[in-house]
């Protein structure tokens, strides 16, 4: 496929488009809230395949390229919007007594993750907790968790250090913990 | 160790990227301390729960995107083409 991309075929572009399209739409709507936003971001990400294809040294798989210019062109639009002062995290994240024990331990979640989120309103839920976190976690958590980006990737595309992924993913893991918590706590299997 | 050093350092931990001297600790740690053994396992779960929550088990299909938007990137890639010509 990837030679006839270079030679311009107009059929090779087509199905690169149709076969492209709808997964790096969902990696785009996972960053950017506004669906206007993500088809913009999914225009530009093309564009810039389009014009970058001859860059392209085929080391990596063609799609895994793309993925990484989607969420690139995603963040880039992020950074372009007026951003809103950074919500604490700090009320989701335990808390502890001066000896250290946890204050409200609560009672212990009852559920395996593979059956859980083979219900449908169990992953919506989940979406809707990762959206409540405040934008600098939330990111770190998506390209991390989810993208399977590695950590000296997610540095690079936010433009962060090494150990601030570290210390925000945990805290957004921690922060998704207590959002889903009143949900999970005690639940039969 | 207490259970606030437990959960400061707990993606150490998981990901096991701590000195087996302290990975004992907190393996110790865990041996007397229920809370911690629950926190560790919700922690998992939630972890679990995320990587899979944008996961359709019964679509394989990716997201439909909209047939405009398609043949607007296709008509992009055209007006590409002819501006490089």
């Amino acid at each position: 496929m990837l030679a006839a991309l270079r030679q311009g075929q107009d059929a090779a572009f087509a199905e690169l488009v149709v076969r492209n399209s709808g997964r790096l739409l969902s990696v785009i709507r996972r960053l950017l809230r506004r669906e206007e936003d993500a088809q913009d971001a999914l225009q530009e990400t093309f564009l810039s395949a389009f014009r970058g294809l001859t860059k392209f040294d085929g080391k990596s798989q063609l799609g895994t390229w793309l993925h990484r210019i989607a969420i690139n062109t995603a963040l880039m639009k992020l950074r372009s919007q007026q951003r809103k002062p950074e919500q604490s995290i700090e009320d989701l994240l335990p808390t502890f007594y001066a000896d250290g024990h946890r204050q409200n331990p609560g009672p212990a979640w009852n559920l395996t993750a593979d059956q859980a989120v083979e219900q449908a309103e169990t992953r919506e839920l989940v979406r809707q907790a990762i959206d409540k976190l405040p934008d600098g976690y939330r990111l770190v958590l998506v390209l991390r968790d989810i993208e399977q980006l590695d950590t000296a990737e997610v540095a690079e595309q936010l433009q962060i250090e090494v150990g601030a992924v570290k210390t925000r993913l945990h805290r957004a893991r921690q922060a998704l913990r207590t959002l889903l918590d009143p949900h999970f706590r005690g639940e039969a299997t | 160790m207490t259970c606030h050093e437990f959960i400061e350092f707990l993606l150490d931990y998981d990901e096991g990227r701590l000195p087996p001297d302290v990975r004992a600790r907190f393996d110790e740690h865990l041996t007397v301390c229920p809370d911690c053994v629950n926190y560790l396992a919700s922690y998992r779960a939630a972890i679990a729960l995320g990587k899979k929550a944008f996961a359709d088990p019964h679509s394989p299909l990716p997201q439909a995107v909209p047939e405009e938007l398609v043949q607007a990137l296709l008509a992009l890639r055209a007006a590409i083409d002819r501006t490089a010509k």
